[in-house]
């Protein structure tokens, strides 16, 4: 029987409700009640505390540190830069082997500064206040280099280097010259920066040579492997905890330089040290989503189909490191066209190194192909919606593989129904309603589907409760929560006699929580473990002095925290267990990542209704459906808060968000929560989301493929393109504030 | 942060005993300027002296039928004071336009007329900044200055906005701030508290060293005004004033006998515009009226590279609240 097949079977029992339903999140009580330990709620005694003393020029050298004054302040411990720092190690920031970060710069490696807002100190002392008060007194002293400020600035003083991820098919030049419709237009976004709630935090401690550290992270394996790259130490010697963070974004994916000189710290003193990452340097430091500029060329033939896709991009990376976002990862596969190019590539600036922030890659890039694909249909006089049901591929052409399972043209017109688009006047400025303009727009959301190895344990203990453990993480997601479901499904216990443990490398290697892949990773583990621990369990119940003594294991059916025969005797888990004198029945499970028999890719489509009151220019996101296939919906309500947070969150990357750079010396301004703006409640539309929930049994047993960040994917398009609807205004540049809409705005005098 | 002295005042002279003429001593009500900057270590006091023990938080209608506000009173409990809602719905809705919950539970009245601006190159601690460092220069002319800075009142020396909403309301309203000193007790003309920048940007308000706010007097009502408070920013909650507007009139059937317009997120100081209200005095509503007259307001306004937008913006501002309020 295929894992398929068992699947369909158990869909048809009463008992595998828990799949699907809407429970609440078990990690609930805890953060409610402040019980729930986050990376700067660890205290151990004599905890030592450390605060950064940050560049304040973007370029150039160190010239002088002078650490005296500082140093007879109250308090004060010790003070670390690149003139006293032990010496630390590079880790060779693999991907593949599991100890990449992102910026593999060390900590105080030399004087060098790369750019504004870097480490070039950490003062410990015994209290956070003193920490910092310490901090304030360090006198540094640079000798500065122009800054390159921002892309533009980049390509011009340092050109571009080749990315990775690029795509050709067909010849797409010759295409759009001999077609029939063309357009050519050049899009861009700015750094956005990951902002969540908790600051980065680190605490570690040794013992006899052995490292703990609590860090907000979204991967403790890998940051474990890659400390133990760094402080070349066996990698069972360090053990990296995340039990919570309050949240992360892609933005605590890897480790960053704080992690690495707190646990340094830590080792040199022989006394616990934290550093939490001020808000301030949560815009430095600690990665952001790169500023891009992307170049769209589309055409089609006189029926309207694409027939030439040439879509690239450019990227701001840091002088250190080679971040790329891939913004055309999903132009190569979502439209069916024979003529396509994707290029990458990146340019230096002084700005710390990027990193992945939710959808990196399909956030900004959507933004660029689905204002253009919005703009082709205007072009060709067709309904967007319709243009794109006449050119979405039917398979994924660059892979040359069918999909898996692809529902877009159901959640295309699902969404379009739900929201009432055939109601839309497609003259621009035509639908009023009092002093506002009502403009509708949509887009397609599109992210591939992605999962990795993983291995897990589940136990089935004498009191009858069970135990799970893998050493993936719960990032404010609902992992605890649908791991939980999934050894529920299993096994019959119910949720409340189920513990979680994750977010701690000791336990079985699980993944990164990022690329939405969590679920399709860890779920099939957590089952595997679980059906092993079940047999396990009726071994003993079919064993010599077991309940079912003789019986076959098949002959037994899971049954309320316990085994039930045909004939309708049960004998609870807890007996069986007690019968043999059995502490637990246990079973530990290593799944494979994705094979590539298909193109595993999850779909959707948003449509945004926005208002538009010229008489005070103001901007509001009215209304958004969205109709979202991610195969198999594991819990309904962390699913649906997934994509309505996403979706929120794809609001401000439409209308509000933006680091800014000081052009002149690269020093990002708005680096606090009041002038970086991001939507708050009162900027919440009503936002309905329709999850086809379509098993993809392609995939993984429970046909699940992720949902945390396809939500996000093509939002701000489909707002752009409402605003187009509304105001005639194609904004091609995030994101699009008031000043962007106003006629006859004055220019400034020149100096 | 660094270490300071603290003391901890019952009364208003206690206060200004314990602050002296020093002015490195900060009188600390609510906290939410100055902890907060005193953390950033832009400001940086040897002493400070908490006035939350000072029984100043009544409000009380004198006989003149003006408004006596206690300078501790938060702005939750000023915006929420029902002779504020009833005669003032301009300050009550500016109160509640601002900040948050959390923040106007804290903030006081005297605090807020004393916020300082949100110009980040203040705030950072590091950049050219003349109200931090006098004679280091504006490192907001010609760079960012999109959000939080002002296209009425700069000068070469200091382009920040004023960041309140409540000041806006009340320069509108017309006040009186009662302040004590070293010297006694004296009453400054609310519309001459606070100071353009000029070349000297660090001195932002009429107060001699160690005085202190005891209470704010709102001039009596407008007899059968009407008053609105209209912000106007990118997101609809949390984020100071882009332009905004504060607007008080008293019609006779549709013809606007008085007006009294200020302006938010423009200007260097809470902007009383008195040019619009002369235009507006005495005429018959109209749209047509309320955009002549709003553009009165910008005459002088300079635009830098970012906001030149607030200048019909800021006009917006008044023209809408000008329309809604005159309505029918």
């Amino acid at each position: 029987m295929s894992d398929n097949e068992k699947k369909s079977e158990k869909k048809s029992g009463d008992k595998r409700h828990i799949i699907g339903a809407g429970v609440p999140r078990i990690d609930g009580p805890d953060k409610l009640s402040g019980r729930a330990n986050y990376a700067a709620d660890n205290l151990p005694s004599n905890l030592a505390y450390g605060y950064g003393v940050f560049s304040t020029v973007a370029s150039g050298k160190i010239s002088k540190l002078s650490v005296d004054e500082a140093r007879k302040m109250p308090g004060v411990i010790d003070i670390f830069h690149h003139g006293h720092f032990p010496t630390l190690y590079h880790t060779p920031s693999s991907f593949a082997d599991g100890n990449k970060v992102e910026e593999t710069r060390l900590p105080f490696e030399d004087e060098r500064v790369y750019y504004e807002g870097q480490f070039v100190a950490l003062v410990v002392a015994d209290t956070f206040e003193n920490a910092r008060a310490a901090a304030r007194r360090v006198k540094v002293t640079y000798s500065t280099d122009k800054a390159v400020a921002n892309l533009d600035q980049g390509v011009e003083a340092n050109g571009t280097q080749a990315g990775s991820g690029n795509h050709d098919r067909g010849d797409a030049p010759s295409a759009f010259d001999g077609a029939a419709t063309t357009i050519d237009a050049t899009y861009r976004t700015p750094v956005e920066t990951h902002n969540p709630m908790e600051m980065h935090a680190s605490t570690a401690w040794w013992d006899n040579g052995d490292l703990t550290i609590f860090d907000a992270s979204q991967g403790v394996v890998v940051a474990r492997n890659a400390l133990s790259k760094i402080f070349a130490m066996p990698p069972e010697r360090i053990t990296v905890h995340a039990p919570y963070i309050g949240s992360g974004f892609g933005g605590k994916l890897w480790t960053w330089p704080h992690a690495i000189a707190t646990a340094a710290a830590s080792r040199e003193l022989g006394r616990p040290v934290q550093v939490v990452v001020p808000r301030q340097q949560m815009f430095t430091t600690v990665g952001h989503r790169p500023e891009t500029r992307q170049r769209l060329r589309l055409a089609t033939d006189a029926n309207g189909k694409l027939v030439s896709l040439r879509h690239e991009a450019i990227n701001t990376t840091s002088y250190t490191d080679q971040y790329v976002e891939t913004c055309g990862s999903v132009t190569k596969s979502l439209y069916s066209c024979p003529n396509l190019t994707v290029s990458h590539e990146t340019t230096q600036v002084n700005r710390g190194t990027p990193t992945s922030m939710r959808a990196p890659g399909a956030a900004p890039g959507l933004f660029a192909l689905e204002s253009a694909i919005d703009e082709m249909a205007l072009a060709v006089g067709a309904d967007p919606v319709q243009f794109r049901l006449d050119n979405y591929a039917e398979r994924d052409e660059s892979k040359d593989l069918d999909f898996s399972s692809n529902h877009i043209v159901e959640a295309t017109k699902q969404g379009a129904e739900r929201f009432g688009w055939a109601d839309r006047i497609p003259d621009i400025g035509s639908m009023k309603e009092g002093r506002e303009i009502v403009g509708y727009g949509m887009a397609a959301c599109n992210w591939e589907a992605l999962k990795m190895a993983c291995d897990a344990r589940v136990s089935i203990r004498a009191d009858g409760t069970a135990f799970a453990s893998c050493a993936t993480q719960d990032i404010g997601t609902g992992t605890y929560t649908i791991v939980a479901q999934a050894v529920s499904d299993v096994t019959g216990i119910a949720l409340d006699k189920i513990t979680v443990k994750l977010g701690d490398s000791s336990y079985p290697d699980g993944p990164v929580s990022g690329g939405s892949w969590a679920t399709a990773t860890t779920l099939p583990a957590i089952a595997g473990a679980a059906r092993k621990a079940l047999s396990e369990m009726k071994g003993y119940a079919t064993g010599s002095n077991g309940a079912f003594s003789g019986a076959s294991g098949d002959d037994l059916e899971v049954a309320d925290g316990g085994l039930r025969n045909a004939d309708g005797k049960q004998v609870s888990f807890a007996d069986i267990l007690a019968a043999g004198r059995y502490g637990s029945a246990d079973g530990e499970a290593h799944t494979d990542g994705a094979d590539s028999k298909y193109s595993y890719r999850s779909f959707g489509a948003h449509f945004v209704e926005v208002r538009w009151d010229p008489g005070i220019s103001h901007l509001r996101v009215a209304r958004v459906v969205s109709a979202i296939d991610v195969g198999k919906v594991i819990n309904e309500t962390t699913a649906r808060n997934q994509v309505e947070g996403a979706v929120v969150m794809g609001i401000g990357m439409g209308l509000f968000e933006a680091t800014e750079y000081d052009e002149r010396n690269a020093r990002p301004v708005n680096n606090d929560y009041a002038e970086y703006v991001v939507p708050v409640h009162a900027d919440q539309p009503d936002v309905d989301v329709i999850l086809l929930d379509y098993p993809d049994l392609a995939f993984n047993e429970y046909g699940a493929r992720g949902i945390g960040e396809i939500g996000i994917t093509g939002l701000a398009a489909a707002v752009a393109n409402a605003v187009h609807h509304a105001t005639g205004k194609r904004i091609r540049e995030l994101p699009i504030t008031l000043d962007k809409l106003m006629d006859d705005v004055p220019r400034a005098k020149t100096a | 942060m660094r270490h300071f002295d603290y003391a901890r005042a019952g009364s208003a002279q206690q206060a200004v005993a314990a602050h002296g003429s020093d002015r490195e001593v900060s009188f600390l009500a609510g906290g939410t300027t100055l902890l907060d900057l005193v953390k950033l270590d832009v400001m940086q006091p040897h002493k400070i002296v908490d006035i939350n023990g000072v029984a100043l938080d009544k409000i009380e209608r004198l006989d003149d039928g003006r408004l006596r506000i206690g300078a501790m009173v938060t702005n939750t409990a000023l915006a929420r004071d029902q002779r504020v809602v009833d005669d003032y719905a301009v300050l009550s809705q500016a109160l509640l336009a601002g900040a948050s919950t959390q923040l106007r539970n804290k903030a006081t009245t005297g605090g807020n007329v004393m916020q300082r601006v949100r110009c980040p190159y203040f705030r950072d601690g590091v950049s050219d900044c003349n109200k931090r460092e006098p004679g280091s220069g504006c490192a907001a002319i010609g760079g960012v200055n999109r959000s939080v800075h002002a296209v009425l009142g700069t000068s070469d020396d200091c382009i920040a906005s004023h960041p309140s909403d409540m000041c806006v309301a009340m320069i509108a309203i017309g006040a009186t701030v009662e302040v004590q000193g070293p010297e006694g007790a004296r009453e400054i003309d609310f519309a001459d508290f606070h100071l353009l920048p000029g070349d000297t940007p660090a001195r932002e308000h009429a107060l001699e060293p160690g005085e202190l706010i005891t209470h704010v007097i709102l001039d009596a009502p407008l007899e059968g005004s009407r008053s609105a408070y209209l912000k106007l920013r990118d997101r609809q909650s949390y984020q100071f004033a882009l332009a905004s507007s504060a607007v008080i009139v008293q019609m006779d059937g549709n013809t606007i006998r008085e007006a009294r317009v200020a302006m938010g997120g423009v200007g260097t100081k809470p902007w009383r515009a008195p040019e619009v209200e002369a235009a507006l005095k005495g005429r018959p509503a109209s749209e047509k009226l309320f955009a002549e007259a709003a553009k009165l307001a910008f005459e002088n306004a300079i635009a830098y590279a970012h906001n030149g937008y607030k200048i019909p913006l800021g006009q917006q501002a008044i023209v809408r609240n000008l329309s809604d309020l005159t309505a029918a």
